[in-house]
């Protein structure tokens, strides 16, 4: 019964017109790149030696350089020796003997024994150019900038969080050399300094890459951040007499290449070589950021964004970053219970599937949490439409930002939208659901994720209903008067998808085991269904997404399969 | 017989002249610019024409000026490289920020002919459609910058500057900014970053030229306060006249600012490559020889990062012989012609035209340990090996000079200052190193005899040699 998930990719996309291509060695390797590549916004420019070298399958090591950040070239880093076509004084390329171009290395211009290198990061190639990224100059200019770095840094990598994830450290696995000439005295700097209410920065581990400067700058918008004093002893500092606060200071954690920022929430918490990643999404608004959540036996310590550049880029703010603790809370529903008293799924699913069925037609409604994921939605629509139920969902509105931050704050509106639990608005049959309790029409309610005691269906109203049935995560006013409470559980406890603000479908995965007898309410609303209407469903979620699939128009074609890491986008 | 000629000093320190425009006038002032404005469009034999500023570019080309800021670059070409079909603003801006330790020629124009570079720069600004130049003033020179704002409104006031200068229906003002006193911002892209009210980073290029993507991101030139000055001599005198001063490649004059141990430093102006080392050290009209009793040690040629020059050496330099071909010849030191090329040939530069002379009283070790205290203060930070190399140099030399030495610093100093040239954003790195390089490479005996003397004295006495106790850190903020 379960229809296995196809992996096949995704249709290639109509073919894009022909891209200039420019004939280079690398390493002695013939290679055709394009001429012009997109810079940190998406804008073409000249293909530079770093993405050269990337396309030949030579990653060059950097720190300041990043894709979605302006260009500093200073850490010196990613120098890469090279040599161009000689030119005679004809203006003709001078050939060897063998009728190949001669290649000029580059070399000091006051010191021709001595190669020069060039930065990879913001030197565009040219054709017949030659990049060495693994000549011996190249792997001494890169040793020396290693020297350089780690002369002042403090080697504190035992107690320092970066370890495990640090540039400095990987690159001096790789190419740094394990002795110090350096005799001298250290030059000190600021420890633990508070940057904001988010961010500690220890001065003396910065490199002075400048990522986190142009971040907040260039991308957040925010000039809060810029060097004070001169030289070696350069330091990182927010603007005098103002916290670092801004809601992405966030991102400059991840950005820092060392363990120069570091997360006030992380901060000590745990290594990172003992998290387990799992792809997952940001369930705080309707921009559906893509996430990695950080888990150790069962415990989230961390989100970090995850790269999406139809969706978040390799950004996501702090409140959504942080909006994972209560995932953890004592309070958490973790009984089933049936007016009152602890029971078992089976026995709470079968009296609600016996109630549900022999209700009057008309006499349930569903109120739908547009947090909970699509394949959720989808099942309650069936449910809904096999007992006549009205349906609706609650809106949450908040301020949007210029980056990520959407003024829906609810993660999946348009999977209550496409599932067809609700209008183009959220939350307008609430009032009439409401006056439907009131005049007896509605006996029967049945609430996924929500406190409908907020939403006009207050304490007085709950009391009429014949049956209130409740599935939510934490307590609340709706549940302490359920006949049926039914512990749900967090995104990250369970697989699905949402669908955020503009209609990308995206799939996420479960990071950490739900508390108690919390199960992932899809598989719940599968069992009910499945006894209220004797269709039979889907064991997986692969089956269930690719049932859905073909049942909601506007996600005809789609399999789960076929979604991928980052989603895909429908017409909404 | 050696001796000064005066073009841009012609009327400095002459008894009674005056820093303000009527002085100025009297001498003859201005009088280049309305020759500049009335230049007549130029017939070429493949039949185009070239436009009056057209003309004065290609004059200052053919003059062969070379930028007497520090690179000896040709500003003629420099001019040429500028993006003029952008659409966007030109800008000029006279680079016065003269901090090479050893340099004090601009200060001598902007003190006491101040119109002498506003005239060199309103005709520039003409001649590269630039109708808004800044000059970049540094901030230790309050009075510098007070003078030339008073000149600035007297030519203003006099319609030399402003709008519609002397009726020719164009538009040209400079202001004046001043700097805050840091060594980088004298390197042109930290220069423009400063002025922009930015921290002075040096920009990278590519792609930030400054002739295509300089201020505000807008086409810029960047000359020197003497190189604009020579400008308004080449108007006046006419680019085949001007190109007679001084040698070939190397023309015009310049103004060499002398010091350290002579017995008559100052700043002395030379038709470039007429006038040896050796005179403007030794001779009468100049240096009038070392101090009694002294013998020569050391030169530092061209500001002190170019690299030093030791009594004695001599060096092959390529000549033209009588029948056209170039061969090698021995040149001493003190016969090196004083211009860009011969001091090229001899492995430094002339960099700001200063020279420094060192006796055999002085210590190379502790002259560099100066040197390079000066540019680990002075390094912007911005890239790693000059950040990270300048201070840790300073450092290597500071404990060498202060009894904390070994032998095998010499070696030390060699390997950190090989890791910084080339390898930098701007030439800072450069001028870091340089010093340290050619001092140790050109007096190691003297850097090993300090360190050697330093680890006897450390093994004497009783029980095991003292650990190496680290100096105290030279300038920690």
């Amino acid at each position: 019964m379960s229809n296995p998930a196809t992996t096949t990719p995704a249709p290639a996309p109509a073919v894009p017109p022909p891209v200039e291509k420019i004939r280079i060695k690398v390493d002695g390797r013939e290679i055709d790149v394009p001429k012009m590549m997109p810079n940190w916004q998406g804008k073409l420019e000249p293909t530079t030696m770093l993405q050269a070298c990337h396309m030949a399958g030579q990653e060059v090591p950097h720190y300041c350089y990043h894709p979605k950040l302006p260009v500093a070239g200073n850490c010196r880093m990613c120098l890469v020796e090279f040599g161009t076509p000689m030119i005679g004084p004809d203006r003709k390329p001078v050939l060897n003997e063998d009728g190949s171009p001669k290649i000029a290395r580059s070399v000091l211009p006051y010191e021709p024994q001595t190669p020069r290198g060039a930065i990879a990061c913001a030197t565009p190639i040219s054709p017949g150019m030659e990049l060495y990224p693994n000549s011996p100059a190249t792997k001494q200019m890169r040793e020396a900038v290693l020297e350089s770095l780690l002369i002042n840094h403090p080697l504190d990598c035992p107690i320092c969080d970066q370890a495990g994830e640090c540039k400095l450290q990987e690159y001096s696995v790789q190419h740094g050399q394990s002795a110090s000439r350096f005799v001298e005295e250290k030059v000190h700097k600021p420890k633990a300094v508070d940057l904001g209410p988010r961010i500690v920065l220890d001065d003396e581990r910065c490199v002075l890459c400048t990522r986190c400067i142009r971040f907040t700058k260039d991308i957040a918008g925010d000039d809060a951040l810029g060097i004070i004093n001169r030289g070696s002893y350069n330091t990182i500092s927010a603007f005098p007499g103002r916290a670092f606060d801004n809601n992405y200071t966030l991102n400059t954690v991840d950005l820092c290449p060392v363990g120069a920022l570091t997360s006030k929430d992380f901060r000590f918490k745990m290594r990172v070589w003992f998290l387990k990643e799992t792809k997952s999404l940001c369930t705080s608004c309707g921009t559906g950021c893509n996430i990695t959540i950080g888990s150790r036996e069962g415990v989230i310590h961390r989100y970090e964004p995850r790269e999406n550049n139809a969706v978040n880029g390799p950004w996501m703010c702090d409140a959504g970053r942080l909006n994972y603790k209560w995932v953890g809370r004592k309070d958490r529903l973790t009984e089933v219970q049936s007016r009152g008293q602890r029971t078992t799924w089976a026995t709470a699913i079968k009296e609600i599937s016996e109630r549900l069925a022999s209700a009057t037609p008309g006499s349930t409604a569903i109120i739908a949490s547009a947090r909970q994921t699509t394949e959720e939605l989808y099942l309650l629509k069936r449910l809904a439409t096999r007992l006549g139920a009205v349906t609706d969902s609650v809106p949450r509105a908040g301020n949007a930002d210029r980056l990520l931050v959407c003024d829906d704050r609810n993660p999946n509106s348009q999977g209550a939208r496409l599932t067809g639990i609700t209008f183009t608005e959220l939350g307008i049959q609430l009032a009439w659901i409401a006056d439907g309790i009131r005049n007896g029409s509605i006996r029967h309610l049945v609430v996924f994720g929500e406190d409908v005691t907020q939403q006009g269906i207050g304490a007085d109203l709950l009391g009429k209903l014949e049956t209130l049935i409740a599935s939510d995560i934490l307590p609340n006013a709706t549940t302490a008067r359920a006949a049926f409470v039914l512990p749900g559980c967090a995104a990250a406890e369970k697989r699905g998808t949402f669908i955020n603000v503009k209609g990308r479908v995206q799939r996420f995965e479960k990071a950490a085991e739900a508390p108690g007898d919390a199960r992932p309410e899809w598989e719940v609303l599968h069992e009910l269904v499945e006894k209220v209407t004797g269709s039979t469903g889907f064991t997986t979620i692969e089956g269930l997404f690719n049932q859905m699939a073909k049942d909601v128009p506007a996600l005809a074609g789609l399999e789960w399969g076929k979604l991928g890491d980052t989603g895909v986008t429908v017409a909404i | 017989m050696p001796e000064q000629y005066k073009l841009i000093l012609k009327h400095i320190d002459q008894p009674g002249y005056t820093p303000d425009i009527e002085c100025y006038l009297r001498h003859g002032g201005y009088e280049a610019l309305r020759q500049a404005l009335a230049t007549p469009p130029r017939d070429l034999p493949d039949g185009k024409q070239l436009s009056p500023q057209e003309v004065v570019r290609e004059d200052v080309k053919a003059s062969g000026l070379r930028g007497r800021g520090g690179a000896g670059f040709s500003a003629g070409l420099k001019w040429s490289f500028v993006d003029r079909r952008s659409g966007k603003p030109i800008y000029l801006i006279c680079n016065a920020d003269e901090s090479e330790p050893g340099t004090f020629k601009d200060r001598q124009i902007i003190h006491k002919d101040p119109h002498q570079l506003i005239e060199g720069m309103v005709i520039s600004c003409w001649a590269n459609d630039v109708k808004l130049a800044y000059i970049y003033i540094r901030g230790e020179m309050p009075q510098g910058a007070r003078l030339l704002n008073q000149a600035l409104a007297e030519a203003r006031a006099k319609g030399f500057l402003g709008k519609n200068i002397l009726g020719s229906g164009r538009d040209v003002e400079i202001y004046v900014h001043r700097g805050a006193g840091a060594y980088i911002c004298g390197e042109e892209t930290g220069l423009i970053e400063s002025l922009e009210g930015k921290r002075a980073y040096p920009r990278i290029k590519p792609p930030y030229f400054p002739a295509i993507l300089g201020l505000y991101m807008c086409p810029t030139i960047v000359n020197n306060v003497e190189t604009l000055c020579h400008v308004k001599h080449i108007v006046t005198m006419g680019a085949g006249e001007y190109a007679k001063l001084g040698t070939p490649n190397n023309t015009g004059t310049r103004i060499v600012s002398l010091s350290g141990d002579v017995k008559r430093p100052g700043y002395y102006e030379i038709q470039v490559g007429r006038v040896t080392l050796g005179e403007l050290i030794y001779h009468e009209n100049f240096g009038q020889g070392l101090k009694a009793g002294r013998s020569l040690k050391a030169i530092i040629p061209g500001g002190s990062s170019s690299k030093v020059l030791k009594a004695g050496e001599v060096f092959k330099l390529n000549r033209k012989a009588a029948d056209g071909q170039m061969t090698k010849v021995d040149v001493p030191l003190l016969d090196l012609p004083y211009d860009f090329d011969s001091l090229q040939g001899a492995g430094t530069m002339s960099g700001s035209s200063a020279i420094i002379v060192m006796d055999d009283s002085r210590s190379m070790v502790d002259c560099l340990a100066n040197l390079s205290e000066f540019y680990a203060h002075e390094s912007c930070g911005q890239c790693t090996p000059c950040r990270e190399g300048a201070l840790w140099l300073a450092k290597g030399l500071h404990r060498l000079s202060h009894g904390e030495g070994r032998k095998a610093d010499a070696d030390y100093l060699q390997h950190i200052a090989q890791n910084i040239q080339g390898r930098t954003i701007c030439a800072f790195g450069e001028a870091a190193s340089w010093p340290v390089l050619s001092f140790v490479k050109k007096f190691r005996e003297e850097f090993e005899a300090r360190g050697a003397a330093d680890e006897a004295a450390r093994s004497k006495g009783a029980g095991p040699a003292r650990d190496l106790k680290i100096a105290a850190s030279p300038n920690q903020h």
